[in-house]
């Protein structure tokens, strides 16, 4: 008997560690005020790579302030519900990078701290930002839920050596030469152009390009989706017909979402592709920056610039501040020191993108041709995309329906005005409802 | 779990009294009925704690309008009634269609998957019962895939079928001239068979095992019987093996069911966040319903559903098992 009284005075001893320790999780939340946590979003070529681009970094922050920053760095397809995850728990990091496109999104969420005056006078003001990054803050008439960080913007990237066997003198600016270059390029087990068929993100990124070229914006100027209006039913036809009616774009990229169509265009596979600074990725696939050639992004016809002559979203990564932070000044310092001419110089050099500072971008390091194109983008011809709540579901919903479509023209199914239209009637229909 | 948990403490009400117990058997008697609730309670809490609180939550949130706008304190969205339902099962409109497709594409699967598992563990098992060189070995190997983790093995999976660069269509394509161009695996139609695949090569080592462990219950002797009888070996499969692993095969089944109906993993692996319809299965649905489109409500609302059909069919299954299981033992 007392053997069977000293058992189940274990197991109940250890059920309730079990469950007490079940329960008091979270200890990240009580970290002291000189330490914050950082989650970095995936910029270089590897974890490991961004892992020791930043901790130099952090480290001389923590030399001058004494704060000593705990870095995470996550993978692009993790980071919205790791994001997500830490709004419902209350239990995330002080400070996180995350993608512009999502500022309205996570803005409405109401986890992030604004920027109301006072907080962007911490760190020195707006203007110290140029406005095309600035319109990728939250949306439009409220305060700013995040501070840009790194700037990008697409252009056409084209393999020399392959352009120079296809007799194509010079890269081409609208979409009737991408084809045309395209025709050339495709034979010998060769194609045009690259896309990723599978990656949603992308696919958002290139139709709401195109949909500005044909006058479309995916959501109504009071914010409710219009994903079927003739410019978006036009524009995403126009994308995916690539594949289905110019052939060329190789069935496979139907697949993509790992960035293979970098890899087929390293290997000598694809003539073109529209990127944002792939340069590293090119690089560490072994192709020489002698090898390839940048060019503004195509539009309909004559040069980029505003309205239907727009290039590109303005991409980008933004800094934001999780509102329960315990270290808000820790924060805001942090903010300031990682938006200072010295830090956005070193970092935006090492992940190949333009500094969203006005006064870094100066720095004669992001004159070289291939950034020069992207600066003038930003400055001129990109836009946006919709400062909506609901945009980060737009992505998903819409970018699923072009993967749909790009699947039918792979297996050789008709693509037509009718079902294009369909499909983004069934995208719209699964956006949440106001 | 459970059922190991009441089969143990029940031991000490049958073991012989000893002497020092028999001198207040009012007292130890009493001790012996609680002494099971009580090895049982800190299971029960558990349960509670990790099943049960959540499972209730989860159909609160499904009658609230649970957006993006109220995830930081959902208690603070607004009631919705059965608005979500409603959403949910309006076949006529594309987020009802979407599930109904969902919804039938996961029973034509979990039918094809349970029974293909099923079929193979038990055939593998009766197979390797003969004892003969190299039964270790295969039996080992045979378990590979159960003890293999789910991400590792899956992402390999997707690898092997991509299009340009798998294995797969090297060797269907490249090397045996199957078809005039490689098909595509991970995208369009052929998911679904790609998903079958995977499925299958990761559950049937389970129905190998469990059978495996059910036909050491079958006394040698009535096989040396039967074949003394005459009966041969495929008489003696349909008339001694199976009826003997009856009641092994009505708990297995059912397992196989639940987890493949249920199965997340594989699909989530093998083609992300955005599953091709052929192979929408309806785990991955309601995520995509819930996390990807920020409809919490309606996700919530799709779970209860899944939940409620899961409940039911489980209930008429254990229902006639258990009749038929009467009406044998008559």
């Amino acid at each position: 008997m007392r053997r069977v009284r000293a058992a189940v005075t274990g197991v109940v001893t250890l059920s309730l560690a079990f469950t007490a320790t079940a329960c008091g999780g979270g200890e990240g939340s009580e970290s002291a005020p000189k330490t914050l946590t950082y989650w970095a979003s995936n910029q270089g070529a590897s974890l490991e790579v961004d892992k020791k681009v930043l901790q130099p970094e952090l480290d001389q922050f923590e030399k001058e302030t004494g704060i000593k920053v705990k870095l995470e760095v996550i993978p692009w397809s993790d980071l919205l519900n790791r994001i997500l995850t830490a709004t419902t728990s209350g239990q995330g990091p002080d400070i996180l990078n995350i993608g512009n496109t999502w500022s309205a999104s996570l803005q409405s969420t109401g986890a992030l701290l604004p920027w109301d005056a006072k907080n962007l006078e911490a760190i020195g003001g707006k203007d110290r930002f140029v406005d095309s990054a600035l319109g990728s803050t939250g949306v439009p008439g409220q305060d700013p839920a995040a501070v840009p960080l790194y700037s990008m913007a697409y252009a056409l990237y084209y393999n020399k050596q392959m352009f120079k066997d296809a007799g194509i003198a010079k890269p081409p600016t609208t979409w009737d030469e991408v084809t045309a270059a395209g025709k050339k390029l495709s034979k010998n087990g060769k194609s045009g152009i690259g896309v990723e068929g599978s990656n949603l993100s992308n696919n958002i990124h290139q139709v709401f390009v195109l949909g500005k070229q044909h006058g479309a914006d995916f959501f109504t100027a009071d914010g409710k989706p219009d994903f079927t209006s003739d410019g978006a039913v036009a524009a995403v036809k126009q994308y995916v017909d690539l594949m289905a009616v110019q052939k060329i774009v190789a069935p496979g990229n139907a697949e993509y979402a790992q960035n293979q169509s970098l890899s087929d265009f390293a290997k000598n596979k694809t003539g073109m592709v529209l990127w944002q600074t792939p340069s590293q990725t090119f690089s560490s696939q072994g192709m020489g920056p002698e090898e390839w050639g940048v060019a503004p992004a195509p539009v309909p016809s004559g040069k980029p610039g505003q309205g239907a002559q727009t290039n590109s979203m303005v991409a980008g990564i933004n800094l934001a501040v999780f509102k329960n932070t315990k270290n808000l000044d820790g924060a805001l310092k942090f903010v300031k020191y990682m938006t200072s001419d010295e830090e956005q110089i070193v970092l935006n050099k090492a992940y190949g993108s333009v500094p969203p500072v006005k006064s870094a971008q100066k720095d004669p390091g992001f004159a070289a041709p291939s950034l020069a194109v992207i600066r003038d983008t930003l400055a001129t011809s990109a836009a946006a995309l919709p400062q909506v709540p609901e945009e980060s579901q737009f992505e998903t919903v819409v970018g699923t329906a072009v993967k749909e479509l790009f699947a039918d023209a792979a297996a050789g199914r008709p693509v037509t005005t009718e079902s294009v239209k369909a499909k983004l009637e069934k995208a719209q229909q699964q956006m949440p409802k106001k | 779990m459970t059922e190991t948990a009441v089969a143990h403490p029940t031991e000490p009400a049958v073991r012989k009294a000893t002497p020092g117990e028999a001198r207040a058997p009012r007292r130890s008697g009493r001790r012996r009925i609680a002494l099971p609730y009580l090895l049982l309670l800190p299971a029960l809490l558990l349960e509670l704690l990790v099943h049960l609180v959540p499972m209730l939550m989860g159909i609160a949130m499904s009658f609230k309008e649970l957006t993006q706008f109220y995830i930081r304190n959902w208690g603070e969205a607004p009631w919705s009634g059965f608005d979500n339902y409603t959403v949910a099962i309006d076949f006529d409109a594309p987020v009802g269609q979407a599930l109904l497709k969902s919804f039938l594409t996961t029973c034509l699967f979990t039918v094809l998957s349970v029974g293909l598992c099923w079929f193979l563990g038990t055939a593998a098992a009766i197979f390797l019962q003969e004892n003969f060189k190299g039964r270790g070995f295969l039996r080992t190997l045979f378990l590979v895939p159960y003890a293999l983790p789910v991400y590792a093995a899956v992402i390999t999976w997707a690898f092997m079928f991509q299009r340009d660069n798998g294995l797969i269509n090297h060797v269907l394509h490249d090397q045996l001239g199957i078809g005039d161009s490689p098909a595509f695996w991970l995208i369009g139609d052929n998911a679904f068979w790609t998903l079958l695949v995977v499925s299958v090569w990761k559950g049937w080592p389970f129905a190998f095992l469990t059978v495996m462990a059910g036909l050491q219950n079958i006394p040698r002797d009535m096989y040396e019987a039967a074949a003394l009888d005459g009966a041969g070996v495929w008489k003696q499969i349909r008339h001694i093996t199976l009826p003997s692993l009856r009641s092994v095969n009505q708990v297995l089944v059912l397992v196989l069911f639940l987890w493949t109906f249920n199965d997340f993993n594989t699909p989530f692996v093998l083609f992300g966040k955005a599953a091709p319809e052929a192979a929408d299965l309806i785990s991955l649905h309601i995520y995509q319903s819930s996390f990807q489109t920020w409809n919490f409500g309606t996700g919530s609302a799709m779970s209860v559903l899944l939940l409620l059909f899961l409940l039911v069919v489980t209930g008429v299954y254990l229902l006639l098992t258990s009749r038929g299981r009467k009406t044998s033992d008559v």
